[in-house]
């Protein structure tokens, strides 16, 4: 099938004067028409709330009306500047449709609206990993304070609100850490399409999640927000404006969510190549499908809980309010319908990466492909049956909890299947240990960690004691961290030789591996004792006798912290000074994105291929059919 | 090229660092520490911690939240805005609040009766009471770490002259409270009002309540 | 050479480091497990910690083992450019896998809900829990509030005290509840946890075993001071405990004078935003 495709030949750039350049729709008419529409919706907000009824804003000295405009008015001006209105806004006036902006365009289409899918990819990896670089500052300030067993250094208004921003920037925004990135960038080419469904709403996700984070950092301006990442009610009710600020990040995020999965959804569905079936398509996009669905399905949750909560704060209705016949019941089921969807949005992709480098890797096929797929599908529709569990000790009906406590443990049966294809896939391999692979094996080690003492959590008489203690924090941070994190540095490694044409340099990255392996679970692992020593989350004062191990854990987080430094170090000196072009295949994978040339044409492929058979066509016939155990007779 | 790259990456580094440095100055304030001003007698030393709370801070002292409630401390005749006060160890300490904010009543009577102080009791404007009516309640200082919990009455509604901003004069509304409490061993512990007296806010309980400087503070026993 | 039967080896290795590791865990660590015995329901916590984590061990040592044996077995030689057997499953092993897997989550589940369904393990159960304890329990309800636990006993004229003495070997029926956020009631010796949430009556019930200083903690956060909300409680005997509760009657006989009649829930004013 082919579409029309508007061509745009590489002629030599013409050099326009720098006034002629800045003029149009790009980023620095974005940052004005935002800042207008902050200080305009900031305007509005005060007019339309200055009415009897709002009365106690002038009490609490705060309009978070004004506030909430502002920050929506403002991100409506945003993306009008970097002119996401101008198609709609065309097609309404009849001209005709087009399917690419800005695709030419030099260093300057990845600062702006640009449709190319690769460009949406690399503009993620690299906006996405200042985020991650800020809220893991954030976790150096923490783990500052947790030095000491009373609030010393940090003030305790000021440390919840880094608790809060470091959480809810982490996952707000790596919920996409795996998805942005590399899904946007090598799903179209993987399934032999030349784009995906959506262009501009792929670029609109993205954009949508730089606002958002920017608007959570602005939450230091008015007051922070003392909830942490789960925005409890009625706290939210009683916090101050910069509750609002984290009000509008999730809600941007889970727009920002719910976009990118229907994308994803809408392109491995309708524009797989021909003979792409179901059964050969990379698992890697099976795990990006799976998560898809989490993402449509759980984040107008999230946005239907915040706007409640933004109500309850701003024209005083009662959702929340017990005192008037509202229940914080109420926001715990709905954020925990999103939340626990949310933490397997944040396992699936790193699922996917594992099995997909594991066959390039250990040079034969994924072992049990359809026992993954089943795995992924499996965890993606158990996770909607379980989120109670996050609410064993709160009080809900108690003939619930044998219920939650039921599929909380069945869950773990398709996590199950994961490992043993990874580990059918390592057996009688011919495993080579590049970087990317360290990272797999890092993951299988700490997803399995942090899979166990799910288990514990999941029994609810075990979970009475750990339920909001640091055994929490260690088991999230294993699973999240250990796994996500990790398949996330998998997947950089991996790919971005063929994202940037460049080589990693090796001893840097196999330092940064071993330091960040070595300090995450020096940093994590005493965390379960802590929380079994019972020392509550979020808090800046603790006994004193986990004095000393808190000390262990602050200097181990420094060096984890560090390790994220040597990777920066490596990310600048390999792909920007150094520049070391790398091989079109240096993997030797049989993956689709690496029979292509680096640079990546605009249109991926000449002609579309043709696909018959999965990409995991490694390894010699063994002459032994079937099983993977051999017979004791014939080994030998 | 290069020069570009490089100009660019010192532009990054030194921008970054002025970020981080104010987020890290953001993060590390405290409100300054005042010390209880200490006298010699023939008794011994007597330490004194004097306090006033108004209904708004008013401009002058918080020019982004005028209308909190707030305690000051004074610290040489002055009235500075701050609650953290330092206190020596094993000694009693006299503690007088003068009180210029109305009453907003207490969500739990039992923070109506005196607790932890020497003698178990609190005077209000001479008269020397172990308990107050909850009702009546405008705020409390307590240090729940130590027991110490004085419930503190507050200016009746229809009083004269009451005190607009921050801050206030003896010549305005007023009731004077004294208690003494006996600090012991070195610590640092927070101290809280209990009474739901941040307006606007939901159960009373937000703003001023939850921010160091108004209605929270550290009592540093050194 | 000839290949060695990987299979058997590494079958043996892990059955046998299982065997030796299980004992082990359950033996030396499953004493030493928290929350510790401080009360009957801080016991049953240490035994569930015991058979989860004796459960765990094998699982543990199968992943850890196999990476390690992996790691070092099936390595491409240097320089080399090998490819494995072209291997893509096993029915038999899939099928196994799914079975025993199956088998290990269920009767965990199972497990847990026997022992869940006896008193309710120290959880909080709702206004209504499932499991109640039989015989005569003393009636405490712990009130939170921003940002400090006090304790009434219903039974005693409705005192209110800061805080908490129970008596030993003495079934006693918590009622958590709270004034304004969310906060929860965490007793850490007893192997107690129950959220506080305004106008919820959250049910918990604890037997005390013998006379210790326990620990609690608020954890929910709740606000500024959430890390600070702690407080110590003690068990004593009857004795001690009718001795202690008569003494606080009459020391807080002003307050109670002024306290609302007991119920399981409060609302006080102001129930929205302050005036």
């Amino acid at each position: 099938m082919s579409t029309t495709i508007e061509s745009h030949p590489q002629s030599a750039p013409v050099r326009r004067p720098l006034w002629r350049r800045l003029v149009g729709f790009n980023l620095l008419s974005a940052v004005i028409l935002g800042v207008a529409g902050y200080y305009l919706g900031w305007f509005v907000g005060h007019q339309v709330s200055s009415g009897k009824s709002f009365e106690f804003f002038s009490a609490t000295d705060e309009n978070d009306v004004a506030l909430l405009l502002a920050y929506l008015f403002g991100v409506a001006g945003f993306l009008i500047g970097l002119g996401f209105a101008n198609y709609p806004v065309s097609r309404l006036l009849g001209k005709p449709a087009s399917l690419r902006e800005k695709e030419d365009e030099g260093i300057g289409r990845y600062f702006g609206l640009c449709t190319d899918h690769k460009v949406v990819g690399m503009q993620y990896l690299v906006g996405i990993g200042l985020f991650f670089f800020i809220a893991g500052l954030n976790a150096m300030l923490i783990r500052t304070e947790l030095l000491h067993d009373t609030p010393t250094t940090i003030a305790p208004n000021q440390y919840l609100s880094l608790v809060g921003m470091h959480g809810a920037m982490m996952m707000g925004m790596m919920t996409s850490g795996i998805l942005g990135p590399f899904a946007n960038y090598f799903v179209p080419i993987m399934i032999g399409a030349r784009r995906m469904a959506f262009p501009r709403i792929e670029a609109l996700t993205f954009w949508l999640l730089m606002a958002a984070g920017f608007i959570l950092t602005s939450t230091i301006f008015f007051g922070g927000f003392p909830t942490g990442w789960t925005g409890y009610e009625p706290l939210n009710d009683q916090a101050v404006m910069g509750m609002d600020s984290y009000i509008v990040f999730f809600a941007l995020v889970g727009v920002s969510m719910c976009l990118l999965g229907l994308n994803m959804i809408a392109t491995i569905i309708t524009m797989r190549a021909p003979g792409l079936t179901w059964s050969r398509l990379p698992i890697f996009v099976w795990s990006v499908l799976a998560t898809s669905v989490l993402m449509v399905l759980s984040a107008p949750m999230l946005i239907a809980a915040l706007a409640m909560a933004a109500l309850d704060r701003t024209v005083d209705t009662s959702f929340f309010v017990a005192g008037a016949g509202g229940s914080p019941y109420l926001f715990e089921n709905l954020f925990w319908f999103f939340g626990h969807p949310e933490v397997y949005i944040l396992a699936l992709p790193g699922f996917g990466i594992v099995l997909e480098l594991l066959p390039v890797f250990t040079r034969k096929p994924l072992w049990g492909y359809r026992l993954a797929v089943s795995g992924m599908l499996g965890v993606s529709l158990l996770s909607f049956f379980v989120w109670q569990h996050h609410l064993f000790v709160s009080g809900i009906n108690a003939d619930l909890r044998p219920f939650y406590m039921l599929s909380t443990e069945i869950i773990s049966i398709p996590t199950g299947f994961i490992f043993l294809c990874v580990m059918g896939t390592l057996w009688k391999s011919r495993t080579s240990f590049s970087v990317p692979m360290l990272f797999c094996l890092g993951w299988t080690f700490n997803f399995l960690i942090g899979g166990l003492s799910g288990v514990f959590l999941s029994d609810t008489p075990s979970d009475t004691d750990t339920h909001g203690s640091f055994f929490v924090m260690a088991h999230f941070h294993y699973t999240i961290m250990g796994g996500l994190i990790f398949t996330f540095f998998a997947a950089i490694y991996y790919w971005v030789p063929k994202m940037t044409g460049l080589r990693f340099n090796e001893r840097l990255s196999k330092w940064h591996f071993w330091l960040m392996f070595v300090s995450f679970n020096s940093t994590f692992l005493p965390l379960f004792v802590l929380g079994m020593k019972g020392m509550p989350r979020r808090v800046s004062s603790y006994a004193p006798n986990l004095h000393a191990l808190n000390v262990w854990v602050s200097i181990s987080a420094f060096v984890l912290g560090f390790s994220m430094l040597i990777f920066l170090a490596n990310a600048v000196w390999s792909l920007v000074i150094v520049r070391v072009p790398a091989l079109a295949n240096p993997w030797r994978s049989k993956s689709l994105e690496w029979q292509l040339p680096t640079p990546v044409p605009v249109n991926n492929f000449e002609q579309i291929p043709v696909i018959d058979s999965d990409p995991y066509d490694y390894g010699t016939p063994s002459g032994i059919a079937g099983g993977g155990i051999e017979p004791a007779a014939a080994g030998t | 090229m290069a020069k570009k790259v490089m100009g660019i990456g010192v532009a990054v580094i030194a921008a970054a660092t002025l970020i981080a440095l104010y987020v890290a100055s953001w993060a590390t304030s405290f409100p300054k520490t005042v010390a209880a001003s200490s006298a010699s007698t023939t008794a011994g030393v007597s330490t004194h911690l004097t306090l006033q709370t108004v209904a708004a801070v008013g401009p002058k002292y918080s020019p982004e939240h005028p209308d909190w409630v707030s305690y000051l401390v004074q610290s040489h005749g002055k009235w500075i805005h701050s609650t953290d006060f330092k206190v020596p160890a094993s000694s009693d300490v006299q503690i007088t609040v003068l009180q210029y904010d109305g009453d907003s009543g207490l969500r739990n009577p039992f923070l109506s009766e005196v607790q932890g102080t020497v003698g178990k009791t609190e005077t209000v404007d001479g008269k020397t009471i172990n308990a107050i009516d909850p009702e009546e309640a405008s705020h409390t200082f307590a240090v729940p770490e130590l027991g110490i919990l004085v419930a503190l009455p507050g200016v009746a509604e229809e009083a004269k002259n009451q005190c607009e901003f921050a801050p206030c004069t003896m010549a305005e509304a007023h009731r004077t409270i004294t208690f003494t409490i006996h600090t012991g061993k070195k610590g640092r512990y927070h101290w809280q009002c209990f009474v739901p007296c941040a307006a606007g806010f939901l159960t009373g309980g937000g703003g001023p309540m939850q921010t160091l400087g108004y209605m929270d503070g550290f009592l540093d026993v050194v | 050479m000839a290949e060695p039967n990987h299979a058997r080896r590494f079958t043996i290795l892990w059955v046998v480091a299982s065997l030796i590791a299980t004992p082990l865990v359950i033996v030396l660590l499953g004493p030493i497990l928290p929350p510790g015995n401080g009360s009957a329901q801080a016991s049953g916590h240490v035994t569930d910690n015991t058979v989860l984590l004796a459960m765990a061990t094998p699982v543990l040592l199968l992943v850890v083992l196999y990476l390690i044996y992996a790691v070092i077995v099936f390595r491409q030689p240097k320089g080399g450019a090998l490819e494995g057997p072209a291997v893509r499953g096993d029915q038999r092993l899939q099928t196994w896998w799914i079975v025993v897997t199956s088998l290990l989550v269920l009767s965990l589940a199972a497990y847990g809900t026997v022992r869940l369904e006896q008193d309710g393990a120290g959880s909080g159960g709702g206004p209504s829990p499932v499991a109640v304890p039989g015989g005569k329990k003393l009636q405490v309800q712990v009130i939170a509030q921003q940002w400090e636990f006090t304790y009434r006993f219903p039974e005693y004229g409705g005192v209110e005290v800061p805080h908490l003495e129970l008596p030993v070997d003495q079934m006693v029926e918590l009622h958590v509840t709270s004034l304004d956020v969310i906060h929860s009631f965490w007793a850490y010796q007893l192997g107690v946890k129950a959220d506080a949430n305004p106008n919820v009556d959250n049910v918990v019930f604890v037997k005390p075993t013998h006379e210790q200083t326990f620990e609690v903690r608020c954890a929910e956060l709740c606000g500024i001071w959430h890390g600070a909300m702690f407080d110590h409680g003690h068990v004593v005997s009857q004795a001690a405990f009718n001795a202690w509760i008569a003494q606080q009657q009459t020391e807080y006989a002003a307050a109670t004078k002024s306290l609302p009649p007991y119920s399981k829930t409060y609302l006080p004013e102001p129930t929205r935003r302050a005036e």
